[in-house]
């Protein structure tokens, strides 16, 4: 059943267009690999899935919804509730510590603190991180931050997430690793993954890929049976 | 070929029958193809005849295919010849990826295409690859890193080539 999906998606920055007619359907716990040359769009088109951006035209669909028709305070609760997000450089809160780090989503989504700090540390312990939990992101390798940042991702049970070239400042052992415990964690929580990203060896853990060239997206290999 | 200098090297470690010989080729590095006890015995007898293995006494009560291989000072000094001696890059100069661009664009024939179910090809095999290398030991995920590290190499061949395709495509009409 498809969960997220981008029909005849166009944007453009000033005259440049980013993304030229873009269709893209997610199933529900499907891991969707997003690849393409840097400037091809990928990016811009995560963006405009999960509600950070506003096409020019097109729809945007989560869960039967039209989000590129809600305001800003409907896509941020959108992207708090519904969404978690990994990017490249983990983007910890640096004054923060890593549990508190992880437990922001739930705190933001107003669950209480003591109930958002056991779930934190359940997240830290799942990723291997028990013992790293009072150290600010400053104090933590970047394999560490980045397997914080999905902590934080994952923390609020996300229906899909996105993650904008996970493992791009991490080197190749490392990046193994935090994809190892991104899809595997993905797959038991059910979340289903957009993972934008130009590495061949990011992308083979995806159920499939597709490729953006020019704005617009290239399905190569068949969506699964609905 | 690498399955006599395999063998030999096996040996090394210590004298074996040619039942424990074949099961450790096959276990570490004949996982597509193992090899079959004809060749590995037909293998043997090569060696013996160079004389770099030697057959010791079969043990006492020992069945026919008792026979223990010993490697000589000779087999030793060979394997270690080509456990130092760096494998010559091959050149891939002519590959079939290179001969089906090529050609379509000769004819006029959608290169891109063929590249993009190139890459989708490619894409599965890395698929398959990774799924192994989660699941598997040490050793298939070292046997599935060098075939992806080869994957990946094509692919950055097809994406470059994608990407340079118009003016390829006059060069080769000219």
């Amino acid at each position: 059943m498809t969960i997220l999906e981008a029909r005849d998606v166009h944007l453009s920055f000033g005259r440049t267009p980013a993304l030229r007619g873009a269709d893209l359907r997610l199933a529900e716990g499907e891991i969707l690999a997003v690849m393409g040359p840097s400037g091809s769009g990928k990016s811009t088109l995560l963006h405009c899935l999960a509600g950070i951006l506003v096409p020019d035209s097109g729809e945007v669909h989560f869960e039967g919804q039209r989000i590129d028709r809600l305001g800003e305070t409907g896509r941020s609760a959108l992207r708090r509730d519904r969404f978690g997000f990994v990017f490249q450089f983990g983007q910890l809160v640096p004054e923060l510590s890593a549990e508190e780090n992880v437990a922001l989503p739930l705190l933001l989504s107003g669950v209480r603190r003591s109930k958002a700090t056991a779930e934190a540390r359940v997240w830290l312990d799942r990723l291997g991180l028990d013992g790293l939990a009072g150290r600010t992101s400053g104090e933590l390798s970047g394999g560490q931050a980045q397997r914080v940042a999905l902590a934080r991702g994952l923390v609020a049970r996300p229906r899909v997430l996105f993650a904008d070239e996970p493992t791009g400042a991490l080197d190749s052992l490392t990046g193994e690793q935090v994809m190892d415990l991104l899809v595997g964690s993905a797959r038991e929580a059910g979340t289903a993954v957009v993972l934008v990203t130009h590495e061949p060896r990011v992308a083979a853990y995806a159920d499939r890929e597709v490729v953006v060239r020019d704005g617009r997206v290239l399905a190569l290999t068949a969506e699964p049976v609905a | 070929m690498t399955v006599p200098l395999t063998l030999l090297g096996l040996l090394e470690r210590e004298p074996s029958h040619g039942y424990d010989l074949k099961r450790d080729y096959d276990a570490f590095f004949g996982r597509d193809k193992p090899l079959s006890f004809g060749q590995v015995y037909s293998t043997l007898s090569r060696l013996a005849r160079d004389g770099k293995v030697v057959i010791s006494d079969p043990e006492a009560g020992a069945g026919p295919d008792r026979k223990r291989y010993v490697i000589t000072d000779s087999g030793a000094t060979e394997v270690d010849a080509w456990l130092t001696e760096p494998v010559a890059p091959e050149p891939h100069l002519q590959t079939v990826l290179f001969a089906k661009v090529t050609l379509s664009l000769l004819l006029g024939r959608p290169a891109e295409h063929y590249l993009d179910t190139q890459r989708a090809a490619h894409m599965q095999r890395m698929r398959e690859l990774t799924t192994v290398k989660r699941s598997g030991n040490l050793v298939d995920s070292l046997l599935a890193d060098h075939a992806m590290f080869h994957i990946e190499a094509d692919l950055r061949w097809i994406d470059l080539t994608a990407a340079r395709l118009d003016a390829l495509a006059r060069e080769v009409r000219q």
